[in-house]
């Protein structure tokens, strides 16, 4: 197991967002979390990213634990994210933002930067050349220079993940990534984000509502309710089991 | 891509040659008054340079500049000033005997008022940036209030509210205006590089940076400390060019008058910046009529000091609601030359 | 230290603190619809005053004519200074609408300047509310007890239309979320006008106040106490108006006890704000009675 959630339980003053959440996600899986709005699925995420402390339990990584580390640690560690409504760098370019991603592994100190020094101009052709192969990885290397905010909302989406990538990430965290796109657009997201995850060797944790979407992708899902988990198991299964249904639907059966 | 570089190169190179050339120039052929304008500007362009850093680049509202101003320029003119000169001018009470025996050259003492700037600057930082919000501002604000308090209570080293005298007049065009250009440089250098690139993402959406791995605390912090060394700086060269300085010289105005530079010339352009003190500190000259009697329809006005100050806040106030970007936008001097297909907003 | 002294000391405390707390009142509300530290109301205090001095040396109106004059010209600037300078940012970077309360602060301080000068105005205090009167063996005037006690009945009122009232609601209801707000059918503009209004008001009130004890008005008089009360807005825990009160009152009697007790610390009385900012943004930075506003970000 890549992550392993460890009884998982998150308060909010006297709401519980997550009860006792327990589950495992293996290398090179795209694990696929749901459940109706409110089920504590984004807190789940943050609590993986370090934005909130579990109230219980624990989160590890690589047999590591995540306890106490800053959220931007936790990135250095491996695990990258995307946001439910885009949040790329407004006043810059498409290479700027995915440069951002390379900001800690770019090795020149604050004095090289000033005077210009060798390493400098090493390092930053170096990450420049990287990025624009994530770019070009991704088809949206010809718009490296233009404002990242300028681009089509799909090709948005696919800088958030290019720029995620950057960040060398062994587990990416998708937030709801096909919310906003048309059938086309989720399609080809799709694809390559299956793509992605072998050529750049990884596992994918995925929000998403579009079941569709969830069952091409994913190769488990884990679904959860009012912060409980209902189901564990493969996405075909999901859609026919009973307490699943019930979550989303309501229940008929007054008994 | 590298022959790109080489033609930056070239342009920078002799946008630097030309500057220095003119700094030459102007000593040696303009007026004294026109060259105390001069030395204003190229002081102010050191100020306005690296409060853009903090403000425009990096988005974290500060309002420090009177504050390490007044700091470095104590530092600098107790380094400067002859310990003969020390001896007669404290009035209220003896210094401290310490006092007397500081000194040093001027670029050592320059060196010496950034350094202790970006030190208090980084002890600030510390409950700062830590938490979330723009208590920047207000501890800022309150830091330039509590140095003028300080610099009033403790006359055994400030000479309280009558301030220090007979600094020696170090500044000239060619030190000023040099500085002027090295800052330039370095906050451009910056600016160009993996932390001015984390400033900025801190700018756009602080919590995005961090989901990149960005340190958004110590992004803040380096811009901070940069620019609060850069301020000491540039107060030194203030006090070895006026001889003498006194806390009122560093309220709040001072920090209101770069604001309003960084603003209209386009927060987080470097370049702006340099064209906002250019049109702010000789606007404020030729504004100095506003404060005198006026002559209106052959009715005389009486004297009204401080109609300058009302007329920049209310030039403040009409940027921001009007036209927000400024000059410069965010852009640089050399992307004004860039075609570009799509709208530049 | 004899009790009467002492007693003497707790109430001028008090009554700073007091002064303290009706101000930071408007920073918190401000803050809380907002997220605005609005620069600019430490200044309202300032024209509050200067309302009130013109009120009875001007117009010649008795105290309490002065004071609503004051109250409502002030109220009326604020919710002016809304909409005038902050409205149009409402969607604008939040750097852009600090910078504008900076330049309406500094517009302000500056045109009572130029127009009305910068020497102190003696402030005409009505001689009932110089009369001594015994409390509890203490000799004291009257304004001094007039202050905490308007200052009580002042914050039961607004806690009382802040938690028992639809405007309390909405405005609570816009310190968490604008968005849902409008969705709801308010006009969230109406309720931020409506906040200014209310906090400038309690500005002109301390402002009069002010002038009543340090008898005198100025154009700068509101920058220094603004300061403060910001402080104590954010020691009590910026967002909550009980907050605001608790804060105000620590700080005016930290300046009145400490100076009683070591004189020779009176230059420094206006850096002990600065110090508790400083403090309880490392320690504790929501505050006393804070409310985390960051929670709800993701």
């Amino acid at each position: 197991m890549i992550l392993k959630i460890d009884n998982v339980t998150k308060n909010f003053g006297g709401v519980t967002a997550i009860n006792e959440t327990a589950f495992g996600v293996a290398p090179r899986e795209i694990f696929g979390l749901i459940g109706p709005n409110g089920a504590g699925k984004t807190t789940m995420f943050n609590i993986i990213t370090g934005n909130y402390e579990p109230t219980l339990g624990e989160v590890f990584f690589k047999n590591e634990s995540l306890k106490g580390l800053k959220p931007h640690q936790i990135v250095r560690k491996g695990i990258a994210r995307t946001f439910q409504n885009i949040r790329l760098f407004s006043s810059m370019s498409v290479l700027d933002n995915v440069l951002i991603g390379f900001d800690f592994q770019a090795r020149y100190s604050f004095a090289e930067s000033i005077l210009r020094f060798p390493r400098f101009i090493g390092e930053e052709k170096r990450i420049k050349a990287r990025s624009m192969e994530i770019l070009d990885y991704f088809d949206i290397a010809q718009f490296s220079k233009d404002k990242a905010v300028d681009l089509s909302y799909g090709q948005q989406r696919k800088v958030e993940i290019a720029r995620a990538l950057a960040t060398n990430p062994d587990l990416l965290l998708l937030d709801e990534p096909a919310a906003g796109m048309n059938p086309s657009e989720t399609e080809e997201l799709g694809e390559i984000i299956k793509k992605a995850r072998h050529d750049f060797d990884l596992t994918v944790l995925l929000i998403e509502h579009d079941m569709k979407f969830v069952n091409q992708m994913c190769d488990k899902v884990l679904v959860l309710d009012y912060g409980k988990t209902i189901f564990e198991g493969k996405p075909s299964d999901a859609i026919k089991d009973k307490e699943v249904i019930t979550a989303y639907l309501g229940d008929f059966n007054h008994d | 891509m590298q022959i790109s570089l080489t033609k930056h190169h070239g342009i920078n190179v002799a946008i630097v040659a030309i500057a220095v050339w003119f700094i030459w120039f102007a000593s040696g052929y303009f007026d004294e008054y026109t060259v105390r304008i001069l030395n204003n500007i190229a002081i102010f362009i050191i100020l306005a340079a690296s409060y853009n850093l903090i403000n425009g680049v990096t988005g974290q509202f500060s309002l420090e500049p009177n504050g390490f101003v007044a700091i470095g320029a104590y530092v600098t003119a107790l380094l400067l000033i002859t310990p003969d000169a020390k001896m007669y001018q404290y009035a209220i009470v003896d210094p401290y005997p310490f006092i007397l025996t500081l000194h040093s050259n001027f670029i050592v003492a320059l060196l010496l008022g950034g350094f202790f700037s970006a030190f208090l600057a980084f002890c600030l930082s510390m409950p700062v940036f830590r938490v979330r919000g723009d208590y920047l501002a207000i501890v800022t604000l309150g830091f330039g209030f509590i140095i003028k308090i300080l610099a009033i209570n403790t006359p055994e080293v400030t000479n309280g509210s009558l301030g220090l005298n007979d600094i020696p007049e170090f500044s000239n065009l060619y030190w000023t205006g040099g500085i002027a250009i090295v800052t330039v440089i370095v906050i451009l250098n910056i600016v160009n590089s993996k932390f001015g690139r984390a400033m900025k993402a801190v700018r756009d959406d602080e919590d995005a940076a961090i989901a990149m791995g960005v340190n958004t605390f110590k992004a803040k912090t380096m811009a901070f400390c940069t620019s609060a060394f850069f301020e000491g700086i540039g107060g030194g060269l203030l006090a070895a060019l006026l001889t003498s300085i006194s806390p009122d010289l560093f309220d709040f105005f001072f920090t209101f008058q770069l604001l309003i530079i960084i603003v209209l010339g386009g927060l987080g352009s470097t370049t702006g910046a340099i064209i906002g003190t250019i049109l702010v500190i000789g606007g404020s000259e030729w504004m100095r009529f506003l404060d005198e009697p006026m002559h209106l329809f052959g009715y005389t006005t009486t004297a009204m000091p401080g109609m300058r100050m009302v007329v920049f806040s209310l030039l403040l106030i009409f940027i921001m609601l009007f036209a927000r970007e400024g000059i410069m936008g965010k852009r640089e001097f050399k992307e004004l030359f860039k075609s570009r297909t799509k709208g530049d907003k | 230290m004899d009790i009467t002294i002492f007693m003497q000391q707790m109430l001028n405390g008090f009554s700073l603190g007091s002064m303290y707390a009706l101000i930071a009142i408007g920073y918190t509300m401000v803050y809380g619809v907002l997220r605005l530290i609005n620069f600019a109301h430490g200044d309202i205090m300032m024209v509050g005053a200067f309302l009130g001095y013109f009120g009875i040396a001007v117009l010649g109106l008795p105290f309490g004519a002065a004071v609503l004059l004051s109250i409502g010209g002030s109220a009326l600037l604020g919710m002016f200074s809304d909409i005038v300078a902050y409205r149009p940012l409402r969607n604008a970077p939040k750097i852009s609408l600090l910078i504008t309360a900076i330049g309406v602060s500094f517009f302000l301080e500056n045109a009572f300047n130029v127009f009305f000068g910068g020497v102190p105005r003696a402030f005409p205090v009505p001689t009932y509310l110089e009369e001594m009167v015994d409390f509890y063996g203490l000799m004291m005037p009257v304004s001094a007890l007039l202050v905490p006690i308007v200052t009580a009945i002042l914050l039961v009122v607004i806690l009382w239309v802040l938690f028992k009232t639809k405007y309390g609601m909405a405005i609570r209801a816009l310190a968490f979320d604008v968005g849902t707000v409008n969705l709801m059918g308010i006009d969230a503009n109406r309720i931020i006008s409506l906040v200014f209004g209310i906090g400038s008001a309690l500005a002109a009130v301390g402002g009069v106040f002010w002038a009543i004890n340090y008898p005198s008005v100025e154009p700068m008089m509101g920058v220094l106490v603004g300061l403060k009360a910001f402080a104590a807005a954010v020691v009590g825990g910026i967002g909550s108006v009980g907050g605001a009160v608790l804060g105000g009152l620590i700080i005016g009697f930290t300046e009145v006890v400490v100076i009683a007790f070591f004189p020779e610390l009176g230059g420094y009385k206006d850096a002990f704000a600065f110090i508790f900012l400083i403090l309880i943004l490392l320690f504790k930075p929501t505050g006393i009675l804070g409310i985390d506003f960051e929670k709800s970000r993701f």
